[in-house]
């Protein structure tokens, strides 16, 4: 169990579970975002990490240095970067959306109005 | 004409006829009018087609490939041949019945009615001139979906739930036992197309071949083999003319047809005569004639006595298919063509009582002879034949169905065909006893009625006198009934 | 000189017309610009399929960076046949997506609807013709992305929750996916497809192999909406507008699926029958617990749109079936049910947006006697039903065959009765649909004969056609299917 050289890697899957354990335990759906903004951090440092080389320098070609460090990596977890932001973006214009719509952004609370909305419409034949 | 061009306009006839049907709702006679013709020119089709297969001739259409090695073809032979002939004769013959009954009583969405009449019958020739289990299958489900409407004609919630029981048993037992028994045949032999002497190598073992053969007698679900023949009683929901199509000409003879055919086929009669495997099958089919004649002898309602009476008939036809001896094969082919003429007379005088008197029961036909006597006369040789009396064709087929056991030394077949001929008599010839001879019973529900519409009566003369002539005509469809065992 | 290029059209063409659709701010040009887009999208499939056909793979270098370095854009069997898929549904949804969609969305919002469809096809076009693992992730979120603000757009207020729903599950599939093309990279160094799956071969360390082939399965199992990861699909297809429904339930599950297939046959292929990860029975286990669970909960559903939902998850189990069974003839059944499901299911909720249209409603209970007011619109659910069934004559027919035949070579008889079973309860929750809209009485007060609008009606029954004919002409639709099977199983060997 080498902790300090897989370092990288314990945070990792410490962010991964704790972010999903976020999404899944918390009914607040900001909250629930911030889980799967962790989740993803996550991911990033899984690819980051690992493209540093022991004794590799910055990925510039030159005849002093034998070993790089990979700059594909960083390239990958830019646009990953970028999809978490869209995605984040969107999210929270729906939970706003949702807000407009419910008056509450826990998701039991919202349940509940569905179920209690769809037992009164199932009364009188509203159509949904 | 070319046979070829024969068998597709026989198909596609009472197609067209649906068509102009469904577009004449508007004036009632030049629809019927319509019915008339497309079921003419059908009957002159199969008619023409009689020849080439009597002299030996199996006229052949590929129309193109539907799975790789599977198309959807046609290839016309005896049995398909005997069963085209049952179709096509008995169309026109119930359209002039069903208009008597659908006007007599007044009855809703008759274009619906006539217009699917016609579609089930171009499926049930799709059916006789199937050349593979593919082609065959396709046409079996379409006449299970084009024959819903005509089930639950009614609309109500009996009708329902009749269309429900309907749909189950035939869906459910096609769609998994039928349908896992083509692709295993297709799997086991590498090809799906009926060749006489079968297509079953020497290579399959005994049990896959009872196996098999389980799959496909119960997966063929309109020969009404117990315990999948739940769907027969429930389709006495719909209108008698209904009930005549599905018990005489299309539906039950299209299942009794598939199973002969399969036999006769795919696995072929020498192939697995006298396999333990397929020991079973004359113990099923036996205990189904005999119970479905049981619960006819105890139903009251006519059009019940009829369909179980159906169902242990339909089971005689496999009964002598499972007997697998060449005798018993002509006696199936046949009895198909025996029962569907005699059937049908019965059926419409249930149906002719039902719209002159308004009786439903068996119990309420005391002394109904006298004020329906054309009717009766033709129930009565209606029953003749199904006991297998002379001189009316069950007869014959009854006949060489107990040859055929005879000769293969089935005794117990024997005692069960003994027996359900004393039950058919039993449950039948009470009827004619109370309709002539007994006085009508005055229950204040009396009302003067007279004969059936002429329609259902001229209908009724001319199955009845089928029924005689049959009879008197049977080398001919016994000529070609001979040429299955002759391979 | 443009044939060069087709590849990299097919997902430009679409990409462009999203930002040019927000800029003109017009819902009826935003609607021509994104019909003529998607015909447009779909010459180019048939195009790039016949080329396949004759010519075999074409492999395109994006940028003119050669691979493995450069992204690769690589058309082959498969992807050539989802591409004509894709791009077909799109091509039928569009023209019929104008009335639908002015019935049901507000019309300030109409422009970006149409934005965000063109988006989502780009979308699904990229991932189905890209040959770079990351950039599959790339287009996964992009079409997923606007596939969420498509849904949004429902009129029903849950639409909001069941996106929200979906964006939460389907970005942590993604994330999942991305984790495991992590660990390839790690373990190959390389991400374009047909390079890993060389590479691969070599790999000596086999955990972090399985590690990723498990993250990747479970990752696309929930884009795909395989049980029990489906949670998010009723909600989804039945809250938004019908046209989006249309056109995302006949295509981005079945993408999802694609992508599986690449990366379960055709990159890890002879790993998978290591053992100690039974990915085959697993999946094999789960397709069947689908298949009867969802039709047993379609049965219940009062909701034409949810009933239809859960009928997507039971077909998407036959896929997966299929799949799991592992021979010729099963991938053939799950490829080609890709096709015929993607038909059928479209052809579907097209029918019922028309009915919503006219009637306002999908409930079950309120469309009684509905075949006296729209009977051609209830015949084409009749014939696509049969087409769920598997009725002979239809597409879902050679489907079936394929898998019951599939199962009967693995010698796996408890798989034909689940067909079996599935199939009698499609039968049933399509029944359902019959008897109420043919045989019950509507109820008093209701408009007499208002079929639906012939824009809706053409389109829909154009699909229904295509069900029926794909029942009877299986050249393409099987052999195309048989070809892609062969390719990704010949990665096995």
């Amino acid at each position: 169990m080498n902790l300090v050289g897989h370092y990288s890697y314990w945070m990792t899957i410490l962010l991964m579970v704790a972010g999903l354990y976020i999404v899944v335990a918390r009914s607040n759906l900001i909250k629930k975002l911030i889980g799967l903004g962790i989740f993803q951090t996550s991911v990033y440092l899984l690819y980051i990490a690992p493209g540093k080389l022991i004794g590799g320098t910055a990925p510039i070609v030159s005849e002093q240095f034998a070993v790089y460090s990979n700059p594909l990596p960083h390239v990958l977890i830019l646009t990953a970067i970028v999809v978490g932001v869209a995605t984040l973006a969107l999210g929270l214009a729906l939970v706003v959306r949702i807000h407009e719509e419910y008056g509450s952004i826990e998701e039991d609370a919202i349940l509940e109005i569905d179920q209690h909305t769809a037992a009164v419409q199932g009364q009188d034949g509203q159509p949904s | 004409m070319t046979a070829q061009n024969l068998m597709l306009l026989a198909m596609s006839t009472p197609v067209l006829g649906a068509l102009g049907v469904a577009l004449t709702q508007r004036s009632p006679n030049l629809r019927e009018t319509l019915s008339f013709i497309a079921a003419g020119i059908a009957l002159v089709c199969v008619l023409l087609l009689v020849p080439e297969v009597y002299a030996g001739g199996r006229p052949e259409i590929v129309l193109f490939e539907i799975l790789p090695g599977a198309a959807l073809a046609f290839r016309l032979e005896p049995l398909g041949m005997l069963f085209a002939l049952v179709a096509a004769v008995l169309w026109p013959v119930s359209t002039l019945y069903s208009i008597g009954y659908m006007r007599g009583n007044d009855e809703s969405h008759q274009t619906r009615f006539f217009a699917c009449f016609a579609l089930a019958i171009a499926c049930t020739l799709g059916i006789a001139f199937s050349a593979n289990l593919l082609t065959l299958f396709l046409f079996y489900e379409v006449l299970t979906l084009i024959t819903y409407p005509l089930v639950t004609h009614h609309q109500d919630e009996e009708a329902r739930k009749a269309g429900r029981v309907y749909l189950g048993f035939l869906l459910g037992s096609s769609l998994s036992l039928m349908l896992i028994a083509i692709i295993a045949t297709w799997m086991m032999a590498g090809t799906i197309e009926f060749t006489p002497g079968g297509v079953l190598g020497a290579d399959i073992s005994n049990a896959a071949i009872g196996g098999l053969l389980a799959l496909f007698i119960f997966g063929i679900g309109k020969a009404a083999v117990m315990p999948f023949h739940r769907w027969l009683p429930a389709a006495m929901v719909a209108p008698t003319p209904v009930s005549a199509l599905l018990h005489a000409v299309a539906v039950v003879k299209a299942g009794v047809f598939s199973v002969v055919k399969v036999v006769i086929y795919i696995f072929g009669v020498e192939r697995i005569a006298g396999l333990s495997s397929v020991d079973w099958l004359p113990f099923v089919t036996g205990f189904t004639i005999i119970a479905a004649s049981v619960v006819a002898l105890r139903s009251d309602n006519l059009k019940r006595r009829l369909a179980y009476s159906t169902i242990s008939q339909l089971s005689y036809v496999v009964l002598a298919a499972a007997l697998l001896t060449p005798l018993s094969i002509i006696g199936a082919a046949l009895h198909i063509v025996s029962h569907a003429v005699g059937k049908i007379t019965l059926f419409f005088a249930a149906g002719a009582i039902y719209t002159a008197a308004h009786k439903t029961k068996v119990s309420e036909l005391d002394g109904i002879a006298k004020r329906m006597p054309w009717t009766m006369a033709a129930f009565t040789v209606g029953t003749l034949s199904l006991i297998g009396i002379p001189p009316a064709a069950g007869f014959y087929s009854k006949w060489y169905i107990v040859l055929g056991a005879a000769e293969g030394e089935h005794w117990m077949a024997l005692a069960v065909l003994a027996a359900s001929t004393l039950l058919n008599a039993a449950y039948f010839l009470p009827i004619i006893y109370a309709a002539y001879f007994r006085e009508p019973v005055d229950d204040g529900h009396e009302h003067a009625h007279g004969e059936a519409p002429w329609p259902m009566v001229a209908a009724m003369v001319i199955t009845a006198t089928g029924v005689l002539a049959l009879f008197f005509g049977m080398e001919f469809p016994l000529a070609l009934a001979r040429q299955l065992v002759s391979l | 000189m443009i044939l060069d290029h087709l590849p990299a059209l097919q997902v430009v063409v679409p990409l462009l017309a999203a930002p040019l659709i927000v800029l003109l701010r017009s819902g009826r040009l935003g609607w021509l610009i994104a019909t003529a887009v998607s015909w447009t999208g779909l010459v180019i499939a048939v195009l790039l399929f016949l080329r396949v056909q004759d010519a075999g793979t074409i492999s395109y270098a994006m940028g003119s960076w050669a691979p493995p370095w450069g992204i690769e854009y690589r058309v082959d069997a498969l992807s050539s046949y989802v591409l004509v898929l894709v791009s077909l549904l799109a091509a039928v949804v569009l023209p019929y997506a104008r009335l639908s969609i002015a019935a049901e969305v507000p019309s300030d919002r109409h422009y970006l609807l149409y934005a965000m469809f063109a988006l989502c096809l780009c979308g699904l076009l990229g991932i189905t013709i890209t040959g770079d693992a990351f950039n599959v992730f790339v287009f996964l979120e992009i079409s997923s992305l606007s596939g969420y603000v498509l849904i949004a757009l429902g009129r029903d207020r849950r639409a909001l929750r069941s996106a929200f729903q979906y964006l939460i599950m389907g970005t942590i599939g993604a994330t999942f996916y991305v984790i495991g093309v992590g660990l390839l990279y790690l373990m190959t160094g390389t991400l374009n497809l047909a390079d890993m799956a060389t590479r691969l071969g070599a790999v000596q360390e086999v955990r972090p192999v399985l590690a990723a082939l498990a993250f990747i399965t479970v990752g696309l199992s929930l884009k795909i909406a395989l049980f029990p990861l489906h949670i998010w699909l009723p909600g989804a297809y039945a809250y938004a507008p019908s046209a989006v429904s249309a056109f995302m339930a006949g295509t981005v599950t079945k993408v999802s699926v694609y992508v599986l297939l690449r990366f379960m046959f055709g990159i890890f292929g002879v790993r998978l029958v290591l053992p100690g990860l039974p990915l085959l029975e697993i999946l094999t286990l789960l397709s069947a617990v689908a298949m009867v669970v969802a039709s047993l909960v379609a049965l219940l559903e009062r909701d034409l749109k949810r009933l239809l939902a859960y009928s997507s998850v039971a077909q998407i189990g036959y896929i997966t079936l299929g799949l799991g069974l592992g021979n010729v003839d099963g991938m053939t059944a799950s490829v080609v049910h890709l096709f015929n499901h993607g038909v059928t299911k479209t052809a579907l909720f097209m029918l019922v947006g028309g009915i919503v249209l006219r009637t306002g409603s999908c409930q079950l209970d309120a469309l009684a006697g509905l075949a006296r007011r729209m009977p051609v619109t209830c015949f084409g659910v009749v014939l696509a039903g049969l087409s769920l069934i598997g009725v002979p004559g239809t597409a879902g027919f050679i489907t079936k065959w394929h898998l019951v035949l599939s199962a009967l070579q693995a010698g796996q008889w408890w798989i034909v009765v689940v067909i079996a079973a599935s199939s009698l309860l499609a039968a049933a929750y399509v029944w359902r649909f019959v008897e109420i809209a043919y045989l019950r009485a509507a109820p008093t007060g209701a408009a007499s004969r208002e079929e639906a609008p012939l824009q809706l009606l053409v389109p829909a029954w154009l699909l229904v056609a295509a069900c029926i004919y794909f029942g009877f002409d299986t050249s393409f639709s099987l052999a195309g299917a048989r070809d892609a099977a062969v390719m990704l199983l010949e990665g096995m060997r």
